[in-house]
């Protein structure tokens, strides 16, 4: 399975991102913001960052980069595109995602381990996975997901969520809801579901000896999905 | 504009300083030489107070590959890898602006350690604050904690680990101290001197601008009602382009092209083109007309005492400048050649082609002033006498209440939350434990960092405080399994003109160098502070320890989260009940004289390195040492930790409950260990001749002390975790 991993200006969790696709069997490739082509791959990441400082708004600048062009094609043709954190920022600001994502509700960032649950495992990021619920880590200050009433009612008539804020059970409710975000969105589909959009950092739960290993389930079965 | 004395005093400059300029130029300075000389004689950049007695510093060991004088200082830790680290003061921005003076001093410490060619992989801190009942102290805190995050964060450099206090000293003075670690190949290391005739001296990163100018003279100063009008003074940080120049740097450092590079931090062009000649023993001539500039119309004073940041200085090879402005390009960053080393041995300047400075560069340096200040010897203070019906009125419940609950004690993951500590990827020991510890990436190396302070202790007695903080970070080092190598120094004093301040720098000088001999852990690197005072009230002395050491296999780090419930608990070092200077004295008993606990360094070498012989054998579930608060504080902590709960025991010494629980004797460490192991373990403690006490057992609900008072784990928790979120919520 080959990977390619878009390094923009003020990415910094690139090599985060590289290190866990490889280490699930992924060839990887880092792709530099000013390229034009991607090479032939199989799952494209947006990873982690302040592409641009965060200036403007955050993923806003990254946005237009000349690599997204071929990113929307190769998205619009059905090809599998994945964005964390700074990565989702920037997917919903190129209009791959509906939706935008707010500065955390407490104004402050967060960094700590959260439960996401998964809600639609008809897709290949999900499908046969062992697991409903993941400890997985967050570390952003616009993590608040917001839509329109007609976007929200349209990410749930297609099913788009992906992840949901939890507790350890699964149960999704305020007290679970870290940053604010529109029913405890955590992560997002585009209609097709080939992109997803998430703001917790699963590559960083790839080790016993980090935060924990529910980040090596997620992409153990990504990459059997994409076989 | 006319030179004068009075203008060199406006500077900062004393009368015989400005005297002695003249006497050595054989003439009268220009402004740009005057505001030359006045950067590179304020105290911040020349030392000139402390030289005298940091050159007693023990800098050396097997396994220091750089000590003071560098950028930062640099540790071998085997198979070609090394640690460059340094940590930094940013006081007085911090405390006109928070925000900015605390994000531009995490900014300058990674710069000094990138600089060196090494790839920052932590971040560590040392904040202080004043009462929490101050007007300010709140504001002060969220703006030095929002900066911090927003510089590290955004840099992808994790913050691992910290330290937070307040005291009233500080209310009109707060500290802020950066650490940053990074890791490089021995062969790959950079230095700042120059050499060679003829080489182009390039100027790369951002625009300078009139940000900062003479912020290192205002770190040189005290403070008094006029500090708002010294907010332009601090600088302005953008990590988005640090970020661009740290991957720029590196990528340029993977060739061969580069003969010295230097970051601008304290007095700009200024100090860094100095000290590329200077080292180099050679000249250097620049431009100023070459150099990019973010305003108009700014003077050759303005761009050599700029402090923007995010800027570097590198001397160059011949014939490398197109492929490294090539590099630069590519990060969108500021790329020119604004001049060349030459054989005068002075520092030229050029400007609209006219000569503005002309100054020999050991004037600058070598023949800055050293003072050898006058300075008071503190006396030991008596031991305090406590009532023994007094010990009748508490109850252990309340108090160990009271303590957990202490700002000073309590859980400062407000704090931590809010900085990135995971972002690399390699972090195995998050804030909140003994020490932060991240990987070596790629191997099974890892690197422990803690950062100590004690300012009470420091008050109280100087010599007894410097060494204890060298010691604590030693025991919090051993703690977590890893063999301490180095330390770096962050000394923080009142006016070094005022004899009581200047007495308590040099014996806390004393004091953590004969600690760092002894327990050979050399000083590296370091920064001093003086004039951290507020009119005529100097802080109390704040002398902050970052210490760094080595775990060889990342499997056998060790925590302080209890494991399992009927474990032994023992604590490691002898238990006599110390209460003077105590958090128990001053907070539940209100007494805040007497002389810190005793520091016996024998005693301090042989438990942690005892302790390391215990991990090595896999025999420790769980350690902590023994600090603030005393046994009961840090085993509580343990519990809530691991949610576990322990029952203990006074053993039949003399001293009563309270004197137990938390008196603070130093050198001491409560570590857990299975049944199975106890025999083997307290054996090689016995051969050691390390004394240990056993302090009872693991369970798994709570904390049970000599049979009497329970206290549940969630009680413990609700009392160790409040206070700072609903201080700061409310």
């Amino acid at each position: 399975m080959h990977s390619s991993v878009i390094t923009f200006p003020g990415s910094n969790c690139d090599r985060d991102m590289d290190v866990a696709l490889k280490k699930f069997g992924f060839k990887n490739k880092m792709i530099w913001h000013d390229d034009v082509e991607l090479p032939k791959s199989d799952l494209v990441v947006l990873p982690g960052g302040f592409s641009y400082g965060d200036y403007l708004r955050c993923g806003s600048m990254a946005s237009k980069s000349k690599i997204m062009k071929s990113v929307l094609n190769f998205a619009q043709g059905g090809g599998k595109v994945m964005g964390v954190c700074n990565g989702f920022q920037i997917l919903v600001e190129s209009g791959l995602l509906p939706g935008v994502l707010l500065r955390n509700k407490y104004l402050e960032f967060i960094c700590k381990n959260v439960f996401v649950k998964a809600n639609n495992k008809d897709n290949s990021y999900f499908k046969d996975d062992k697991k409903d619920v993941y400890k997985f880590h967050i570390a952003h200050n616009e993590g608040n997901y917001f839509c329109s009433n007609e976007q929200i009612k349209e990410i749930n008539d297609n099913n788009q969520i992906a992840l949901f804020y939890s507790d350890e059970n699964g149960n999704v409710n305020e007290q679970s809801n870290p940053n604010g975000s529109l029913q405890n969105i955590a992560g997002i589909f585009n209609k097709q579901k080939n992109v997803i959009g998430m703001m917790p950092h699963p590559e960083r739960m790839i080790d016993p000896a980090l935060s924990g290993e529910d980040g090596s389930i997620f992409f153990e079965n990504l990459i059997n999905n994409l076989k | 504009m006319i030179v004068n004395e009075q203008l060199a005093i406006d500077h900062g400059l004393k009368k015989d300083e400005y005297k002695k300029i003249c006497d050595l130029l054989k003439r009268v300075p220009n402004i740009t030489e005057l505001g030359i000389f006045s950067a590179m004689w304020n105290e911040h950049c020349s030392y000139k107070s402390s030289r005298l007695h940091l050159k007693n510093l023990p800098t050396k060991g097997k396994n220091v590959i750089q000590g003071p004088g560098e950028n930062a200082g640099i540790i071998d830790i085997g198979d070609d890898d090394a640690i460059v680290f340094k940590i930094e003061s940013h006081n007085h921005p911090s405390f006109i602006e928070p925000y900015q003076g605390a994000a531009t001093g995490v900014g300058g410490i990674m710069r000094d350690v990138f600089t060196m060619g090494a790839r920052p992989i932590a971040n560590l801190n040392s904040i202080h604050f004043g009462s929490p009942q101050h007007k300010k102290t709140k504001n002060l805190l969220r703006g030095v904690v929002h900066g911090i995050g927003g510089y590290g964060n955004c840099m992808g450099v994790p913050t691992i680990a910290g330290q937070t206090s307040f005291d009233e000293s500080y209310n009109g003075n707060i500290l802020v101290n950066a650490m940053t670690l990074g890791l490089v190949k021995k062969d790959k290391i950079f230095y700042s001197k120059a050499a060679g005739l003829g080489k182009p001296v390039i100027y790369v990163g951002s625009k300078t601008g009139r940000d900062g100018i003479h912020g290192a003279s205002m770190a040189s100063a005290s403070f008094d009602d006029k500090i708002e009008e010294k907010k332009p003074t601090v600088q302005v940080g953008d990590p988005f382009t640090e970020k661009l120049l740290l991957e720029a740097c590196l990528e340029l450092m993977a060739g061969d092209s580069i003969i010295a590079i230097q970051d601008m931090g304290a007095a700009g062009l200024t100090s860094s083109s100095i000290e590329m000649a200077s080292k180099g023993n050679l000249g250097i001539e620049i431009n100023l007309n070459k150099v990019p500039c973010r305003e108009t119309n700014m003077t050759p004073y303005e761009i050599m005492l700029s402090e923007s940041q995010e800027r570097m200085l590198i001397v160059l090879e011949n014939g490398k400048e197109e492929m490294a402005k090539k590099i630069f390009d590519k990060w969108n960053l500021d790329f020119a050649v604004i001049g060349q080393t030459t054989k005068s041995k002075k520092i030229e300047l050029y400007f609209n082609k006219e000569k503005v400075a002309d100054i020999p560069v050991n004037i600058l340096v070598e023949n800055s002033p050293m003072y050898d200040r006058k300075w008071k010897k503190a006396k030991l203070p008596k031991r305090i006498k406590v009532e023994k019906e007094l010990f009748k009125t508490l109850k252990v419940k309340n108090v160990l209440n009271k303590i957990l609950s202490n700002p000073n004690v309590c859980s400062k993951e407000w704090i931590w939350q809010q900085y990135d500590h995971t972002v690399m990827g390699d972090t195995i020991q998050k804030p909140g434990g003994d020490a932060g510890v991240v990987r070596v990436h790629g191997t099974n190396k890892a690197v422990a960092a803690s950062v100590d302070s004690s300012a009470v202790y420091c008050w109280a007695h100087p010599l007894s405080g410097g060494k204890q903080i060298v010691c604590e970070s030693w025991r919090n080092l051993i703690s977590v399994g890893a063999k301490p190598i180095a330390i770096t120094n962050c000394l923080n004093f009142g006016s070094p003109e005022n004899q009581e301040n200047m007495g308590e720098f040099v014996e806390c000088v004393q004091g953590l160098g004969e600690a760092s001999a002894y327990l050979q852990f050399p000083v590296v690197s370091g920064n001093v502070s003086f004039y951290n005072q507020t009119k005529d009230i100097g802080i109390k002395p704040t002398p902050a320890i970052g210490g760094v050491g080595l775990i060889k296999d990342y499997q056998n780090m060790v925590t302080m989260d209890l494991k399992e419930a009927d474990n032994v608990l023992l604590v490691i070092g002898k238990t006599e009940g110390h209460l003077d200077q105590s958090l128990f004295a001053r907070d539940i008993l209100n007494e805040k004289n007497g002389p810190p606990p005793e520091i016996n360094l024998f005693n301090e070498k042989n438990n942690g390195e005892t302790i390391l012989k215990l991990i090595d054998k896999k025999y420790i579930k769980s350690a902590h040492d023994v600090s603030l608060g005393g046994i009961i504080t840090a085993l509580s902590k343990m519990c809530i930790k691991g949610k576990k709960g322990a029952t203990i025991k006074k053993p039949n010494y003399l001293i009563n409950q309270f004197e137990y629980l938390f008196g603070e004797d130093q050198g001491r460490y409560i570590i857990e260990i299975s049944k199975i192991d106890l025999e083997s373990a307290t054996k090689i403690l016995q051969e050691n001749s390390v004394h240990f006490d056993e302090l009872g057992s693991v369970n798994d609900d709570s904390l049970i002390i000599d049979a009497k008072t329970k206290v549940s784990i969630d009680d413990l928790i609700k009392s160790h975790t409040n206070w700072l979120t609903n201080y700061m919520e409310n």
